[in-house]
């Protein structure tokens, strides 16, 4: 059982928008794309759905080639970025329009929507029209109708993208909930690394219309193959710091050095890029072998529990994240700690050398 | 540049308003330094873009005054308040260059064209506008234009204030941070009164020095960052502010001890099943709740919250419902006494993973307790 | 591949195809067959290459109704247009005034077009007419059947009448879409009421006004109904525009021939001046967006 999709390629206008796209997807599984704007990901989603027909390749349902099916033939729902529904139906009958086309029993649809408007706590607005609901519960009745009908395969495009972001946190706590129970295959896309990582399951990311590494989320997260990999699975983007290996010392811009140690004892003479996410970048020394940067900070942004510090390290820019709140002047100097156990180092042409165990 | 005087204003859009629910903006009584940046910060429907048009002068407010600088300027429309604003998405006059967008205002107010020229190239090269200059205005991405709406406003050296709404709507998210940075820049060059109103609370909070969160046509609290995020005297603070935010437990305080209600509102101290749910407070805190009328509740953020695999002293057992990966941190969703809790754990703590139970401790000093929603203190 | 399921679209647009086709293509098919023919009478024809497009590109009535024509049309805009945005602007933006002064507006417009004429006959009758006996009592001698220039006067004010509603429309529309922050951003920066009219209200009507010009222009442009109700495209041929002329040639005279090729040039005329127009609005447009 599964949905595989086979050297699916898709050219608009002389424009490549998707390359060579070769995926197997699991029912029951929960999937989810990750990638920049433009990336290529509702593209593909498109494809998948049949709302669009791939230029080559093919896409396979349980082996058999349904590649030029209409999709109204196919079990597949779907959630947009923006709030799509009928503006003249109540919530209910949003909600209900995929059963009604169906023919099912009245009985048996009065059920199943009750079951999907309580999931997504909709039970008291089932009478209310759409431009009558906020921007949250407008995207959770969208959502409710997808799930109302027990399609083998559901798209999320980005459903969250347009709310703010406390009814953001909530959503994404409930869809979880709400996957665990389907048995169709949930496919999932977000430009945000945090987002994947709490669906879980597995991850395809991709770029500039390719597909650059498939895995478990937490794996891929982890052991980011290349470059431009690790920079879309991290927000802020991953940090690069190059440097030179030469015996047992690495040397960095502005004079700083440290020895070779932890993973990293088994490099080479060589030119190296090391790759650290933000957070592990620390205003406080916190041991013994962490490695001083001094920095010039460009803006310091604060979240709400967090700071974000953009500064210039010898001419490379990073972004520092510490938990808490740091007022920091623009244009100051100071000090960031950062311990070598936590660097990925890549090669000069961006393939992933080591990762921190 | 100008102090803003908020004298006792309140406004109502119903023509008679009777009771306090008819006012879109509850009485305010502030006042505004003058060269300060602050961010109106409040969900849709909280008053933020009234209380934006009273200062610009859409809206003459239904009572109170509102002074520049000492002067009353409540029934001054806005071309005589001497205020800049940027609207949500750019306004621009869409014929002419980027030039003649610059030195619109200051044309208008006849001045001549040398010391025109002047003032527009040292605000385009403030703005890093300098190479479109002779390009038309229509024709740039929407941070450029962002830029010239915000330039139309930096070229009077007469403005007192500079009013923002919303504007970061429209600009691509990796480009926000380049405008905020440019944003923070232009007030320390300049020490220009800045007011900007958002729903963000990235946005509010990298901007500001001063938060204005406004919730139900009220200002529950003004603060600086760090202390709308330690000390939130309303809980609707504590819960915009952060993310997740605080976390809420109704309570009984007992001595130096606050005693947890359970979701149906038994003490949890007499619970055969769960006992010992007392959380250990100071000195200060149980005073604090002698004094207090009214329901009680304990708030503490997640990120004090600390999470213990093993019982250590003073913890309170808890279930664990899930635990999330979000790459740099993780959060435990964890049930007690009925109640939702969440912390935000390290992303090497590795301790509580697969635990079904977990034990949490909640640090004295980070312990904040609410009567009638808001803060004791 | 499902091709069937997707060709079926095509099967929808047929019926459109069709109606096109006895609409609009079969009947200039017919006007270009005739156009190269001479017929004597049914069965009995002759073809006879471009000579009917040289007699009627060398007929100097034509020369002159095409000039006319062009005054017309010109008048016509010139008028329309700043009359229409003019309106425009001084009409109410929200309340019970608003609603009640497009309803005022639109009335010209429902009317049919021959009672247009025949009220206007009425209007300015010098003896009965409301407008006629009144300015023949202000001691102007008027009768529009008997002046050329009254005529013209009386057509371009009919004209104006009844068509000026449909760019005040058009331009309200436009006024309307401008969101309220650019009044209130030129306001701030100490804009003029000109200024507002220049530099944001007239930019940003370009797209409808363009709509309002082209319309009235071809419109104007193939003006038939009014001038042969009112002045039947006299007094002598002070008023026969080209689509009098040409049913003259077409009905009066029955020269189907000269009558087809005369249509043919008057289309491409048509079709190419709103071309013209068409352009140079988009480009002087893309100086500004």
């Amino acid at each position: 059982m599964g949905l595989s999709l086979k050297n699916m390629q898709k050219k608009v206008d002389g424009e490549e928008h998707l390359i060579d796209i070769n995926l197997d997807f699991e029912s029951g599984s929960r999937n989810v794309i990750l990638g920049r704007t433009l990336s290529g990901k509702t593209s593909l989603l498109r494809l998948m759905a049949g709302l669009d027909k791939p230029t080559k390749g093919q896409l396979m349902l349980d082996g058999k080639d349904i590649t030029g099916m209409s999709v109204r033939k196919r079990s597949v729902a779907m959630v947009y970025q923006q709030f799509i529904n009928y503006p003249s139906f109540t919530v209910y009958d949003n909600i209900a329009s995929p059963l009604k086309v169906s023919k099912m029993d009245k009985k048996e649809i009065e059920r199943r929507v009750q079951e999907a408007a309580q999931m997504l706590h909709l039970e008291s607005m089932l009478n209310r029209l759409p431009s009558e609901l906020s921007g949250g519960q407008q995207q959770r009745t969208a959502i409710a109708r997808a799930i109302v009908r027990d399609a083998d395969l559901l798209l999320l495009d980005e459903p969250l993208v347009n709310l703010d972001y406390k009814l953001r946190e909530e959503l994404q706590i409930e869809l979880q909930e709400i996957f665990k129970k389907r048995k169709s295959i949930v496919v999932y896309t977000t430009t945000e690394p945090a987002e994947a990582l709490m669906l879980g399951g597995n991850i395809v990311v991709m770029d500039q219309g390719k597909v650059i590494q498939t895995g478990s989320t937490p794996e891929v997260y982890h052991h980011p193959a290349t470059t431009k990999v690790a920079e879309v699975f991290s927000d802020p983007p991953i940090n690069y710091i190059s440097c030179h290996v030469k015996g047992d010392q690495v040397l960095l811009g502005g004079g700083v050095n440290f020895p070779l140690n932890y993973h990293l004892k088994s490099l080479t003479d060589d030119h190296y890029k090391l790759g650290v996410r933000s957070n592990h970048f620390y205003l406080k020394k916190r041991g013994e072998n962490d490695v001083r940067l001094a920095v010039k900070v460009e803006l310091a942004e604060i979240n709400g529990s967090e700071t974000f510090i953009h500064a210039d390290f010898s001419g490379e820019r990073i972004v520092i994240q510490e938990v808490g709140i740091y007022s920091k002047k623009i244009g100051s100097e100071i000090e960031v700690y950062v311990n070598p156990s936590r660097f990925f180092v890549y090669s000069d042409t961006g393939k992933l050398v080591i990762a921190p165990s | 540049m100008a102090q803003i005087n908020l004298n006792k204003i309140a406004h109502s859009y119903i023509k008679n308003p009777k009771s306090d629910s008819d006012y879109a903006l509850k009485l305010i009584d502030n006042i505004w330094d003058d060269g300060g940046a602050y961010a109106l910060l409040g969900p849709s429907g909280c008053g933020k873009t009234t209380l934006l048009n009273i200062i610009s002068g859409l809206l003459v407010p239904s009572k109170g005054r509102i002074l520049f600088d000492g002067k009353d300027v409540t029934e001054l429309p806005p071309e005589k308040r001497n205020i800049a604003q940027v609207f949500q998405f750019p306004v621009l006059y869409d014929t002419m260059s980027v030039f003649d967008n610059l030195a619109f205002p200051l044309r208008n107010r006849g001045f001549d064209e040398d010391s025109v020229k002047k003032r527009v190239l040292e605000i385009a090269e403030v703005l890093d506008l300098t190479p479109f200059l002779d390009k038309k205005a229509a024709g740039l991405a929407a941070d450029a234009k962002q830029k010239i709406s915000l330039g139309r406003g930096l070229v009077r050296s007469d403005v007192a204030a500079i009013l923002f709404d919303e504007p970061l709507t429209v600009i691509d998210p990796n480009l926000k941070w380049q405008l905020r940075c440019k944003l923070k820049e232009i007030h320390e060059q300049l020490k220009l009164t800045l007011i900007y109103v958002t729903h963000d609370q990235v946005e509010a909070l990298t901007f500001a020095d001063k938060v204005v969160v406004m919730y139900g046509g009220e200002i529950v609290q003004i603060g600086t960052p760090q202390e709308l995020f330690e000390n939130p005297s309303h809980k609707f603070v504590g819960y915009f502010i952060g993310s997740p935010g605080m976390n809420f437990l109704p309570c009984k305080v007992d001595g130096n001890m606050a005693v947890i209600q359970d979701i149906n509102g038994v003490m949890m101290k007499n619970n055969a099943i769960a006992q010992n749910v007392g959380i250990p407070l100071n000195d200060y805190l149980s005073k604090l709740a002698s004094k207090a009328s009214g329901h009680l509740e304990l708030g503490i953020r997640p990120l004090y919250l600390r999470v213990h695999a093993n019982e250590v002293n003073g913890s309170l057992k808890a279930k664990v419902k899930s635990l999330q990966d979000h790459g740099n941190f993780k959060i435990l969703t964890a049930i007690l006494a009925g109640h939702t809790l969440r912390a935000r754990l390290d992303e090497e703590d590795k301790a509580i993973i697969g635990a079904e139970d977990v034990w949490l401790e909640f640090p004295i000093d980070w312990i904040r307790l609410f009567s009638k929603e808001r803060l004791l203190k | 591949m499902n091709k069937w399921e997707d060709n079926r679209a095509w099967f929808l647009v047929i019926p459109v195809f069709i109606i096109v086709a006895f609409s609009a293509i079969l009947p200039l098919m017919t006007v270009v067959n005739y156009s190269v023919q001479d017929i004597f009478g049914p069965g009995d024809r002759m073809f006879v290459g471009v000579e009917w497009f040289k007699e009627v590109l060398g007929d100097s009535r034509l020369h002159e109704a095409l000039l006319k024509q062009f005054l017309f049309s010109g008048l016509v805009l010139l008028i329309e247009i700043p009359l229409g945005i003019g309106i425009a602007l001084l009409m109410p933006k929200k309340g019970w005034g608003s609603s009640l002064s497009l309803v005022l507006m639109a009335l010209p417009l429902l009317i049919p077009w021959n009672v247009i004429g025949t009220i206007w006959i009425v209007f300015t009758r010098p003896d009965i007419g409301l407008l006629g006996s009144f300015i023949n009592g202000m001691g102007i001698p008027f009768d529009h059947t008997a002046s050329p220039i009254q005529a013209w006067i009386t057509l371009i004010l009919m004209e104006v009448w009844h068509w000026t509603p449909l760019v005040v429309l058009l331009a309200y529309a436009g006024l309307r879409a401008i969101p309220e922050a650019y009044f209130q951003a030129a306001k701030i920066d100490g804009a003029s009421a000109w200024a507002v009219f220049k530099y944001i209200q007239l930019p940003k009507m370009r797209g409808v006004l363009t709509i309002a010009i082209l319309l009235r222009f071809m419109d104007s442009f193939l003006i038939y109904a009014e001038p042969f109700v009112l002045t039947g495209g006299g007094p002598g041929n002070s008023t026969t525009f080209l689509s009098i002329y040409l049913v003259k040639i077409a009905v009066g005279q029955f020269d189907l021939g000269p009558a087809a090729a005369f249509s043919l040039i008057y289309f491409l005329i048509v079709l190419l001046l709103s071309w013209l127009f068409y352009q140079v609005l988009q480009n002087a447009g893309k100086g500004g967006a």
